[in-house]
């Protein structure tokens, strides 16, 4: 039923009703569904849904505007079954409507969810953890900033970029979230259907390279946690729990849009972290990552933005990683030594710190580096990982000292 | 029923019954049975019908004024002097009385500290005001 849910709103909207009014019709209506269907299932459930939303505008606007005398020819007939092709344009319109640009991150987030993904704002509270009242404002007044005729600054060069933003915001959440519990993870899987659904309706590649950088991360994720909730690192994870059908599957749409470059249309960021994930997922074992394709790759993410330290922190501190493994720890410590005035307060410096004294040999170094990253950390699980690593690194390096002392 | 909150603290408090270094200095099984601790104790709430929330609260502090009129807040980060107390997270639960919310404090500051024995951690124990209307 959800994945009715942005071609009736589009319907809707398309024929000139007011998004927000049509978005809660359409609430409605799928209430109604819920109920009615169980014992009664339309014929054409699209066109059912299409119905009794309008009734509900119709009736909305009746009992509000009864002194207007408005027309009452929009209790049209639904059109029968529509046509299938137009299931892209319509995701594609509803993206842009919720994603635009005069929103607030969190409100376009919130909007697309609902809008687009038919998500209940009582699940969207619970996945970003807070109060369903709060999120319910939240959506309404995102939905009276888009009231009025739609579509008026839609369409721009650049909103294409904002909905790839807010899809992948909505996936992030999904794995850094305060959380991790089930509704994290659906949010996860949700972001995978609509960018599935981008693909389709756009030949954009970077739409694409979103997709396969979904696809090849979401992957890994069964060995991300083990048994007990603990973060399991990319170089200790058991790589049989990695989802191959996933992998094949982002490697595909990856390379069908590296296949669209040309000379003055380079990949973009998506296709490049793309690239990156592919890389990792490739590899047998830790020890055959191919570190030199990777920081060729991170190279090209870093060339990406002009102010890459400022602007792309997670590219220059994963290139660091990268320099670290290809040309050794220490030139990976120089590359960090350069981010510290701007970086050096972010648990995450501290952390690639840790790892690179770690790959040299530095426990002490690498204890120390790895606590002081646990005490800048935001994130539960990623602390007590961190604190792990830290005592590890310790008891490691009291073993090394014992061995000497021998 | 009333709710309490069992406060843990990065520092601050009453004498330590027992001192111990940093957690990221003890051995890496004692980090184990201490953060899994953690966890059971979450559960065991659960379980009880008496868990409500468990938050942690990062150590980095920033304490904000109003500046005046037309003035952006004023705000400092420290230096903090080492006594002052600083809150490192909390459970909130709902149980029958007070002498529960005691008992559950105490089992809480049983946790494993290093070489697996008790941490004798001091929790603080507050209760939670209502508005208005609590006969519920």
């Amino acid at each position: 039923m959800r994945a009715l849910v942005p071609r009736v709103l589009a319907g809707l909207v398309r024929r000139g009703e007011d998004f927000d009014a049509a978005e809660d019709a359409l609430q409605e209506a799928l209430l109604e569904a819920l109920r009615v269907w169980p014992d009664h299932p339309p014929r054409d459930p699209r066109a059912w849904l299409q119905t009794v939303a309008t009734r509900r505008l119709v009736d909305a606007r009746r009992s509000e505007a009864a002194r207007q005398r408005r027309e009452e020819a929009t209790e049209a007939e639904p059109r029968a079954g529509g046509p299938t092709s137009e299931e892209g344009d319509d995701t594609l319109f509803l993206l842009f409507c919720c994603c635009h640009p005069d929103l607030a991150p969190a409100s376009q987030v919130a909007l697309t969810l609902r809008a687009v993904g038919g998500l209940t704002t009582r699940e969207i509270a619970d996945a970003f953890y807070v109060p369903e009242a709060t999120m319910a404002q939240r959506i309404s007044r995102a939905k009276r900033a888009l009231a009025g005729p739609p579509a008026r600054r839609l369409d721009q060069p650049g909103d294409l970029a904002v909905v790839l933003r807010v899809l992948y915001l909505i996936y992030t959440t999904a794995h850094i979230g305060p959380h991790t519990g089930p509704p994290a993870q659906d949010l996860a899987a949700e972001a995978i259907r609509l960018a599935r659904q981008l693909t389709l309706a756009t030949e954009e590649p970077e739409a694409r390279g979103l997709l396969a950088l979904m696809l090849l991360n979401h992957a890994r994720l069964p060995a991300r946690l083990d048994s007990e909730g603990r973060i399991v690192t990319l170089d200790r994870q058991d790589r049989g729990l990695w989802d191959t059908r996933e992998i094949a599957e982002g490697v595909r749409v990856l390379q069908s849009a590296l296949a669209m470059q040309t000379e003055d249309r380079r990949p973009g960021r998506y296709q490049v972290e793309a690239a990156i994930a592919a890389l990792h997922d490739d590899a047998a074992s830790a020890e055959e990552t191919d570190w030199p394709q990777i920081l060729a790759w991170y190279d090209d993410l870093v060339a990406l933005t002009d102010d890459p330290v400022r602007q792309d922190p997670a590219a220059v501190l994963g290139r660091a990683v990268a320099v670290g493994h290809v040309l050794g720890a220490a030139a990976g410590l120089r590359e960090t030594d350069r981010l510290r005035d701007v970086l050096g307060e972010r648990h995450k410096w501290h952390a690639v710190r840790g790892h690179l004294h770690e790959l040299s040999g530095d426990l002490p170094a690498a204890a120390t580096a790895y606590a002081d990253a646990a005490g800048r950390a935001t994130n539960i699980a990623e602390r007590d990982h961190l604190v792990r690593q830290a005592a590890r690194a310790r008891a490691g390096s009291h073993g090394a000292t014992t061995i000497r002392g021998r | 029923m009333p709710k309490y909150l069992l406060l843990k603290h990065y520092r601050g408090g009453p004498e330590p019954h027992r001192p111990v270094p940093p957690i990221d200095q003890w051995a890496p099984e004692d980090v184990e049975a201490h953060v899994a601790f953690q966890h059971h104790v979450s559960k065991l709430l659960e379980e009880n019908g008496e868990y409500v929330d468990a938050r942690a609260l990062t150590p980095a502090r920033t304490w904000v004024r109003y500046g005046g009129p037309d003035a952006a807040p004023v705000t400092t980060d420290g230096p903090h002097p080492e006594t002052s107390d600083l809150v490192a997270g909390w459970w909130m639960i709902d149980v029958e009385s007070h002498e529960r919310a005691v008992e559950l404090a105490a089992y809480v500051s049983s946790e494993p500290g290093p070489g697996g024995k008790p941490l004798y951690e001091w929790i603080d124990v507050r209760e939670i005001m209502w508005e208005a209307s609590s006969d519920d």
